[in-house]
């Protein structure tokens, strides 16, 4: 028998979520999916009253229509509206990445980080082509 | 025997704990990928993006129909995801109780909103 080598490495044992996970865990791109997906969500939460608003908005009248419109042109808003564009097509995507899963498809070590990373790169151009249209870049 | 699983601490496996609300939280979610598909078609495929465009979809009862459907498979979905979050981080039960009634009280009333807002003249 060989001896047993030892490798010291960070050991993480009842992990605790405030002084742990978030300060020493090191974010490997699926964990960080699921981080995301959970943040995304929240934020979309959080946005609702807004996103029920503009909504609300851009269906009574003409008027309020037209309303939504001076509004969005204000880049606060501009950037509000980008917010709830981010957060719907990154929770939407990774969301169907979970489902597919759930499936059982996808779950080895490579397939989830490669999946995870191509989930950042597509919802992050989608993202970047909103901003551009949104900012009057075309 | 039955009697075994009745104590001072319940048994808290084996009774599908959890299972309802894993699967109405993909259940939800499917159904919002369907709507989204709708929308994305419909639009799309109007021509229409005006301020016309966008209400003459709203204006078709299945639509409207549709669309409230997928807001209350919205709503409740987010109900799922925002009690996870708080059973997570909230560990006060008097103050997660309180998140609770406050974000249930405020989905409902999403709701309601939802629906003034699809069925206005």
């Amino acid at each position: 028998m060989s001896e047993r080598i030892k490798v010291s490495r960070p050991e993480f044992r009842n992990v605790s979520k405030t002084k742990d996970l978030l300060w020493k865990y090191k974010w490997k791109p699926a964990a960080l999916v699921s981080l995301v997906h959970r943040g995304s969500g929240m934020v979309l939460f959080l946005l609702s009253p807004l996103i029920l608003y503009f909504f609300d908005q851009s269906l009574t009248s003409e008027a309020s229509f037209r309303h939504l419109q001076d509004l969005l042109s204000n880049w606060f808003v501009k950037l509000i509206f980008l917010v709830i564009c981010w957060g719907y097509l990154q929770h939407f995507c990774s969301g169907i990445r979970h489902l597919v899963m759930d499936l059982h498809i996808g779950l080895d070590k490579e397939s989830a980080r490669g999946s995870a990373i191509r989930l950042f790169v597509v919802t992050g151009v989608l993202t970047v082509l909103i901003a551009l249209k949104l900012f009057g870049a075309f | 025997m039955a009697n075994d699983k009745i104590g001072p601490k319940r048994l808290v496996v084996g009774a599908h704990y959890g299972l309802r609300e894993w699967l109405a939280q993909r259940v939800t979610a499917l159904v919002m990928i369907a709507y989204t598909v709708i929308v994305l078609i419909s639009f799309l495929t109007g021509s229409n993006f005006s301020y016309e465009g966008w209400t003459g979809l709203f204006a078709q009862e299945w639509f409207k129909i549709a669309t409230l459907v997928a807001f209350l498979a919205l709503f409740y979905h987010a109900w799922l995801g925002m009690r996870e979050v708080y059973l997570d981080w909230v560990p006060a039960t008097g103050l997660r109780f309180g998140m609770y009634v406050l974000t249930i009280v405020w989905l409902v009333g999403c709701a309601v909103w939802t629906a003034r807002i699809l069925w206005r003249a």
